[in-house]
């Protein structure tokens, strides 16, 4: 690993100030993706931001909303009875994530900020249809994702929190890579009172996306057999050692289904 | 350089280290606790579990510098003030939960975690899914499970309610 400089600010405005200030800052959450990263030296930052001291963790309820805090873990979010009253699937999709060791440090804020193609987190948001807040603005989940690692965050932009509306039904199936535990596919599909959505992740080649014709399906019928003959454009999978674009089009399907059954 | 101070099985510690000084780094070079290894390079095989605040975290994947203020405890502090072994290690030792004994403090310093979490019982899918983080390559993982079934007992001093296997 390439030496940097430490620093962790105490408020956000500092931290803020920090990353704003140094192009080459670079702001550590959970750091789960971050240290190994580092450790490769497939990044040089000239500062780490440790953003653990901005009292950015916690979940709450309010009215139809879940707001989970950016720094809050995976496994405080399995684990908690707010969450697993309001959105089981969120609960569920963290109680999978990485290993037991990773959900203690691996932070939701974390996970969106690096948009990870094979990320779980990124499905979830953009089937709920959350909102992303950050120490700038409020960011639809819909504008968030931009690709491949790629999000609207400004350069040291930094999320604050993530509001989730609570759905009639949701589930999320994953194909885990047996080594890796990241998604092959996952599919969230979230029923609500404004029609179905579903988003996949692992399995794109720009990331996390919707699938139109699953949702416009499902909104008719929310069963499995209601995916039945839907095909999902081979020519915009991901391949990779761990499996080809016509593999992973075929699990889209599957995994789908899987979802929309566990969502009954 | 950042001065940090923390404590390492109960006893305080203070220390010079770089920025990217990872905490295994910390362990194994400046405080001399090889008990805990390095067993990959890609933050994937727990051989590197140690305990920070209670809970079980893969040490080469975490900086020195946020253990500042920590409580870290490694394979070196499970043992008791008799010389008498903690009651997960007891119980690896009797059911040959080890063969090259490589992954073995990580495995145990994860179990202990593990069964201090779950006071409801452990059901043996509970502890394989459980020990995901953690990677042996000789022992097929079935006696590490039936070592750690047998510690529950030993660790909430009663029987275990499900049996693991």
């Amino acid at each position: 690993m390439y030496d940097f400089t430490y620093a962790k600010p105490a408020s956000l405005a500092d931290a803020a100030k920090a990353l704003g200030g140094d192009v080459e800052a670079k702001a550590l959450a959970g750091g789960m993706t971050f240290i190994p990263v580092l450790k490769q030296r497939l990044n040089k930052p000239s500062t780490v931001i440790d953003l653990g001291a901005l009292g950015l963790s916690g979940i709450k309820v309010e009215g139809n909303k879940l707001i989970i805090g950016a720094m809050t873990t995976h496994g405080t979010v399995a684990a908690s009875t707010e969450v697993n009253k309001a959105i089981p699937a969120l609960a569920d999709l963290a109680s999978n994530i990485g290993d037991r060791q990773v959900r203690y440090r691996g932070t939701i804020g974390g996970s969106l900020a690096n948009n990870d193609p094979s990320a779980c987190y990124p499905s979830a948001v953009l089937a709920l249809g959350a909102t992303i807040k950050t120490n700038e603005r409020t960011i639809s989940a819909d504008d968030y994702f931009q690709g491949m690692f790629t999000t609207a965050l400004n350069p040291g932009e930094i999320i604050t929190e993530v509001h989730f509306s609570i759905p009639e039904k949701a589930a999320y199936a994953k194909f885990a890579n047996p080594a890796s535990r990241y998604a092959m596919v996952g599919v969230f599909v979230a029923k609500t009172t404004a029609g179905v959505r579903v988003a996949i992740t692992g399995a794109g080649q720009n990331g996390v996306f919707r699938h139109a014709a699953f949702e416009a399906a499902l909104a008719k019928s929310f069963t499995p057999d209601a995916l039945n003959g839907i095909a999902t454009p081979v020519d915009e999978m991901n391949a990779d050692i761990h499996g080809s674009a016509a593999y992973r089009a075929h699990l889209v399907g599957v995994m789908a289904k899987r979802a929309v059954a566990a969502a009954q | 350089m950042p001065q940090i101070s923390l404590t390492v099985n109960g006893k305080p510690v203070s220390a010079t280290v770089e920025a990217r000084t990872l905490l295994v780094e910390l362990l194994r070079d400046k405080l001399h606790l090889t008990g805990t290894h390095v067993g990959c390079d890609t933050s994937q095989c727990g051989a590197c579990t140690v305990q920070v605040d209670g809970m079980s975290v893969k040490s080469c994947t975490m900086l020195a510098v946020q253990a500042e203020g920590a409580s870290v405890l490694t394979i070196e502090g499970l043992v008791n003030a008799d010389g008498s072994l903690h009651p997960m290690q007891a119980m690896f030792r009797e059911h040959h939960a080890l063969q090259c004994g490589y992954c073995t403090p990580g495995m145990v310093m994860s179990a202990i975690d593990l069964v201090e979490t779950h006071p409801e019982g452990l059901s043996e899918e509970q502890i394989r899914h459980g020990l995901e983080g953690n990677l042996c390559r000789c022992t097929g993982y079935h006696n590490i499970v039936k070592a750690i079934a047998a510690a529950w007992p030993l660790m909430h001093n009663k029987a275990l309610p499900v049996a693991a296997e």
